[in-house]
């Protein structure tokens, strides 16, 4: 990967994609602290779907954050393919970010005034790729997302669902190694979000990305293999669904 | 990826074309108003420049009275025709002297009248006052002689009497005086001292003494020297004779003052530095209030894209990247700003340098200095509140509202 200079751990040849040990996040400082991450170990293997759920303020956000770089953990050790993220620069994580993670907000965060496909061309711009490499590329991605024609739309002109594929679509343009999706179904009803799982579903399936994705509800769980399950700032339970859609 | 960046850049001016709009009007009303204020300003103490090198550097004014300040005279004994004679004959330095009596009169000509300065004189007054004939002739020797009664006038005096008549040949009157109207001065303007120069009829000396004032004295000797000499020595040698001719002892004070057109020109510059200092004042000023425009909107610009900038960095965006693009934002829009300023400025100070009837003159260096100052600002307060965000952890960037 392009980010030199960093640590390998040795030995360990059960590669996972990605590793927790002992993660920790605190905000604020002395009384007015607050200890959202209290040591959390977990892994995450190549090609899984995973689905985080646990109560609101359990600390899932934060993970993801993390998990997503854009968050860095106050003590622990974060290993992506094996490499050590908290040893990384500010520009090896957004290198990082821009290589193998696409990450999808809740809140669909696209660019306003932008049409879908400048969005979802966007993070190809910052590689550098070549236009008529983004052009291809930004218009499959909308194509895989089921957003074929709606290229020159801006997110006003689009609905919540279309609006959430886009950032999909965005997110999947580049071939991360994982998607990692903060509740992308909470904002939708049930028939967007049944739609929008079976996307992630397919990505999953059909392409090999990793999925992580948070949720609330356990009909969007279902879909995962893995479910980790978060109380308090700590994993409560992290279980293999053998029942997966 | 530098191309890239610049391509983000264009898309997000082109997008929020609102906002675009708004910053590089801040920037054109800056530089235009500074521009025009100071082109125009220049124009004006040019005119005035140019009117002092009208009335010609190299006059002397000698007026009767002892000199108690710049133009201030007292206890006048009056020179005679016998001596701008004198100094004509005696005094190597001087190119013509022009004896001058006058007196306020009112002209008439049919059922128009007009009150205006009579002043008699000889030919020499119009090369020493740097006028000359517009239509007809000066004096004939014989008219000067024997006091003739002719005239020649001013432009103002012309279109007052005459309005749009010939006035070749027709007869004025000056008090008991009717006279021919030999020839029209050509026209000067106005002039710095708010006198209106055109303004004036003309007569021969002796007609003056003989027909209007009853006496042979003469109010004011007008000198001018010859080019490239020293007015200086002119003015003292000018002096030693006016004092042997005037009988004044050693320890007598001079009854008389020869005032050099340098030190009219010393006051009118003076005025015209601290109308430009003053000008310069009212333009800083109005860039300071153009670029508080522009940091303003730019500041304001910036923190409501802080979330923007979130985005842009969670799908792998370098801090560098963000703030290049950033930077290219707001060198288009404050270059593009400066640019519509300056023409926007031309065409302003071009069409008020008519208005206000002063020559219009190109001044490259304010142009250069405003265009440079507001880009600068524009550019200063793009960066830094950029940079501010782009330095934040993306999540903390993400959740600014």
């Amino acid at each position: 990967m392009k980010t030199g200079g960093t640590q390998r751990s040795d030995s360990k040849s059960d590669q996972h994609l990605i590793e927790f040990r002992g993660v920790t996040k605190v905000y604020g400082e002395g009384h007015a602290s607050m200890q959202a991450l209290r040591g959390i170990d977990l892994c995450i293997d190549e090609g899984e779907f995973v689905a985080i759920m646990g109560p609101s303020g359990s600390g899932k956000s934060t993970c993801m954050n993390i998990l997503g770089c854009l968050d860095t953990p106050t003590a622990g050790t974060y290993l992506f393919r094996d490499v050590d993220v908290s040893q990384l620069t500010r520009n090896q994580r957004a290198l990082l970010r821009r290589y193998y993670q696409g990450f999808v907000f809740q809140g669909y965060n696209l660019l306003n005034r932008t049409s879908a496909f400048e969005n979802v061309e966007l993070p190809l711009i910052y590689r550098g790729a070549p236009a008529h490499e983004r052009r291809e590329q930004a218009l499959k991605a909308l194509d895989t997302v089921g957003l074929k024609g709606w290229e020159s739309h801006t997110p006003g002109e689009l609905s919540g669902g279309q609006q959430q594929r886009v950032a999909i679509a965005r997110a999947i343009v580049t071939e991360p190694a994982v998607l990692l999706a903060d509740e992308p179904t909470g904002n939708l009803d049930t028939a967007r979000s049944r739609e929008i799982m079976e996307l992630l579903n397919s990505l999953n399936i059909n392409q090999g990305i990793t999925i992580i994705m948070i949720t609330h509800e356990l009909d969007m769980a279902a879909y995962a293999k893995h479910i980790i399950h978060f109380l308090d700032g700590l994993v409560s339970s992290d279980e293999q669904n053998g029942r997966a859609k | 990826m530098l191309w890239n960046t610049i391509l983000l850049a264009l898309r997000e001016i082109r997008r929020n074309i609102l906002r675009s709009f708004l910053t590089v009007l801040g920037i054109v009303i800056g530089v235009a108003a500074v521009i025009t204020m100071v082109t125009i300003g220049g124009g004006a103490t040019v005119q005035i420049q140019q009117q002092i090198a009208s009335m010609g550097s190299n006059l002397l004014m000698m007026s009767p009275g002892k000199r108690l300040g710049p133009g201030q005279t007292t206890g006048n004994i009056p020179f005679k025709e016998s001596d701008a004679d004198a100094i004509a004959r005696e005094i190597s330095l001087v190119a013509a002297v022009a004896p001058v009596s006058s007196q306020s009169i009112m002209a008439i000509f049919g059922n128009q009248n007009w009150t205006t300065q009579v002043s008699g004189t000889n030919n020499q007054y119009l090369k020493v006052t740097n006028r000359s004939i517009g239509a007809g002739r000066e004096f004939s020797d014989s008219e000067l002689r024997s006091g003739a009664a002719v005239c020649i006038i001013g432009e103002t005096v012309r279109k007052k009497l005459f309005g749009g008549q010939g006035a070749l040949g027709e007869k004025i009157r000056l008090q008991k005086l009717s006279c021919d109207v030999i020839g029209l001065l050509e026209g000067k303007g106005q002039s710095t001292m708010g006198m209106d120069q055109d303004d004036i009829v003309v007569i021969p000396l002796s007609t003056f003494h003989r027909r209007i004032s009853g006496n042979q004295d003469v109010g004011l000797i007008q000198i001018s020297v010859q080019q490239g000499t020293s007015t200086e020595k002119a003015q003292s040698d000018i002096g030693r004779l006016m004092r042997e001719r005037r009988h004044l002892s050693a320890s007598d004070d001079d009854n008389f003052n020869v005032m050099d057109m340098k030190e009219i020109t010393k006051m009118l510059t003076g005025t015209t530095q601290l109308l430009t200092a003053l000008l310069g004042a009212v333009a800083a000023v109005s860039l300071l209030v153009g670029g508080i425009g522009i940091m303003n909107i730019m500041l304001v610009s910036v923190t409501e894209r802080t979330r923007e900038i979130g985005v842009r960095l969670a799908i792998g965006a370098l801090e560098n990247d963000v703030l290049t693009q950033f930077l290219v934002e707001a060198v288009v829009l404050s270059s593009l700003g400066g640019l519509v300023g300056i023409a926007l400025a031309t065409a302003a100070s071009f069409v008020a340098a008519r208005l206000m009837q002063v020559p219009y003159i190109f001044n490259p260096g304010i142009n250069l200095l405003s265009f440079l100052f507001s880009a600068a600002i524009g550019v200063i307060f793009g960066f830094f509140p950029a940079r501010r965000a782009a330095r934040l952890d993306p999540i903390d960037a993400l959740r600014h509202e």
